[in-house]
């Protein structure tokens, strides 16, 4: 065991002087369970990927294929029953500020501290700053996201899409190794959502974090995503990785958008047909 | 209706195609009344405390009316009777001390039960084996009275404060844990992950955390508590006063009663009935304002 990982990093060196950059984030072969009352469920099957600093990394498929589990893995709230998680080189066991995650629900801010609270909160608990540095750097960023005149309200004043804001600050102010997003924007109106997904990749111009996103919406991937990660469903396996660092919002209508989008849309919608056809040849 | 038929007959309905249009917003200064204060009227009764005060003072009133149609202090004495026997005992009959000593033991004991109350639940939510203990107990013991385990406890603990705050921690402790318990249990699992991921575990997670989210149930429990504590106590002093020592304001009630001063019974049970409201409006209030109020989990 031990040599295996030490050849492991003897691998990742050797290539790191070839020229290539190390990843930041190495998922090889994992397999997540979780148990229902009455199933034990496999959410995904020996899944592999790369994540490299700076890249927007983005979790696509349907619903079911076990995007938001491998998120969970990632995160330290799941174990895999098969295969290893690495973040720099060192195994994730559990949870912790250097992967800070953005969760879709709204209820996700402390209710019991304001935007500023909630934004420092995490820098004094798990980041271990001083006070003063943690207030500091949390208005720092919640001057980043817009919020600035709203530093001293509570959540239950904000609008869904401020909400999340501060959710992204809060884990942005972290600096994380990695940002961990499990669809932040799903719970939003199409105009916000929109304006959100120009925020982020504003920030991103800004600051260069990594992240790894997860959405089941085609074109948030693209527009978000550097490079997308395309997984099947029941159980989650690894189909495509493709590259979509070119598109943006201003890329939307191209044809090479399009190109893409109906690429990915054939890969998913296969799944459905084969599935029904499944179901016709069973009947 | 028989134009649609027609027309229905021949075509299938399409909707008429009109002149598109682009519009300009007009100036805030045209727009006219988008705010205006409220009238005097509306602003006092928007002030919670004078309608409640409203209320007490019809009360009273009606109380008043009745009491003088009647006119049988013995049973029934009226408003101003008992206002007066009120202002006599506390300024000459010591009301103000004896409700002082039911007080100081109620708050002994709810003091305790708030502390056991802490100690059970945490064990809950970090053991499943205190969760089943939880559980078990709470269930065997919160449809006891706790009046019924005074005879007991007079044995057990002698007269005095003892059986007393013995009777006090059976009827907090339970309602209290039990409210607290599913307050834990209800905190959305988005928060739970919140915490693990800021780092946060044991104590830490259940103070920084757990309390906090869960704090509109354990503030209903903590008001559930001290109302069945304030019960038990004053049933507790009309049954077995002496065990008091000096007395509480059940003790004050007992007396009178068996001296046949009625309108010092009314006194004694307006006092019990003041301090309650005085609890729940003052003391609640504030902390509900300072905290859920605030925080948006309570309107």
């Amino acid at each position: 065991m031990a040599s295996a990982i030490g050849r492991g990093q003897e691998e990742r060196a050797a290539t790191r002087e070839a020229g290539a950059p190390a990843a930041l984030l190495e998922v090889r072969g994992v397999t997540l369970q979780y148990k229902t009352r009455k199933h034990l469920v496999t959410a995904t099957f020996r899944v592999d990927f790369e994540v490299f600093p700076a890249d927007r990394f983005v979790l696509l498929g349907p619903s079911g294929c076990g995007k938001s589990t491998l998120l969970k893995g990632v995160a330290g709230f799941m174990q895999p029953v098969e295969g290893t998680i690495r973040l720099n080189g060192r195994t994730v066991s559990r949870p912790g500020p250097d992967r800070m995650m953005v969760f879709q629900e709204f209820d996700q801010l402390l209710p019991w501290k304001t935007v500023l609270q909630n934004v420092t909160f995490p820098l004094t608990t798990g980041g271990g700053l001083r006070a003063r540095d943690a207030l500091e750097r949390a208005k720092r960023y919640i001057d980043k996201v817009n919020l600035t005149n709203f530093a001293d309200a509570y959540p239950h004043m904000l609008s869904g899409g401020m909400k999340q804001r501060v959710a992204i600050a809060r884990a942005m102010a972290m600096e994380p190794d990695i940002l961990l997003m499990d669809e932040p924007f799903a719970a939003l109106d199409a105009l916000t959502r929109r304006k959100m997904q120009e925020e982020l990749l504003q920030l991103w111009e800004d600051v260069r974090f990594t992240v790894l996103f997860v959405t089941h919406s085609i074109e948030e991937a693209i527009i978000i995503g550097s490079r997308i990660l395309v997984l099947s469903p029941h159980p989650g396996q690894v189909k495509a990785e493709l590259n979509a660092h070119v598109h943006d919002h201003a890329a939307v209508g191209s044809p090479e958008f399009q190109r893409l989008q109906q690429r990915i849309h054939g890969m998913l919608f296969a799944d459905r047909i084969e599935e029904q056809e499944a179901v016709d040849g069973q009947g | 209706m028989a134009r649609a038929s027609v027309i229905a007959a021949d075509q299938p309905l399409e909707p008429p195609i009109r002149e598109e249009f682009e519009r300009r917003p007009e100036a805030d200064t045209d727009v006219g009344d988008v705010e205006r204060p409220l009238s005097w009227f509306e602003t006092i009764t928007n002030v919670t405390a004078v309608r409640r005060l409203f209320i007490l003072a019809a009360i009273a009133l009606v109380w008043q009316l009745y009491g003088t149609w009647l006119s049988n202090p013995l049973m029934f004495p009226s408003f101003a009777a008992t206002a007066e026997a009120f202002f006599d005992a506390l300024l000459n009959g010591g009301l103000l001390l004896k409700a002082w000593v039911s007080v100081w033991v109620l708050l002994k004991g709810y003091a305790l039960a708030v502390l056991i109350a802490a100690v059970l639940t945490s064990l809950a939510v970090s053991t499943r084996l205190g969760n089943d203990l939880l559980t078990t107990l709470t269930s065997m013991f919160n449809p006891l009275p706790a009046i019924a385990l005074l005879p007991m406890a007079l044995l057990w603990f002698g007269l005095g404060d003892g059986s007393l705050i013995f009777v006090l921690i059976h009827a907090v402790l339970w309602p209290l844990s039990l409210n607290t318990h599913s307050g834990f249990m209800s905190v959305s699992d988005t928060l739970r992950m919140v915490g693990r991921n800021c780092g946060l575990t044991g104590v830490r997670y259940v103070t920084r955390i757990l309390i906090p989210a869960a704090f509109p149930s354990i503030l209903a429990g903590l008001k559930i508590g001290w109302a069945f504590a304030w019960r038990t106590l004053i049933a507790a002093e009309l049954v077995f006063g002496i065990s008091s020592g000096s007395g509480g304001l059940g003790w004050f009630i007992f007396e009178n009663k068996q001296e046949l001063y009625i309108s010092y019974v009314f006194a004694g049970l307006a006092t019990v009935i003041l301090i309650g409201l005085l609890v729940e409006n003052v003391v609640f209030r504030t902390i509900e304002n300072a905290t859920v109020r605030k925080w948006g989990m309570l309107r």
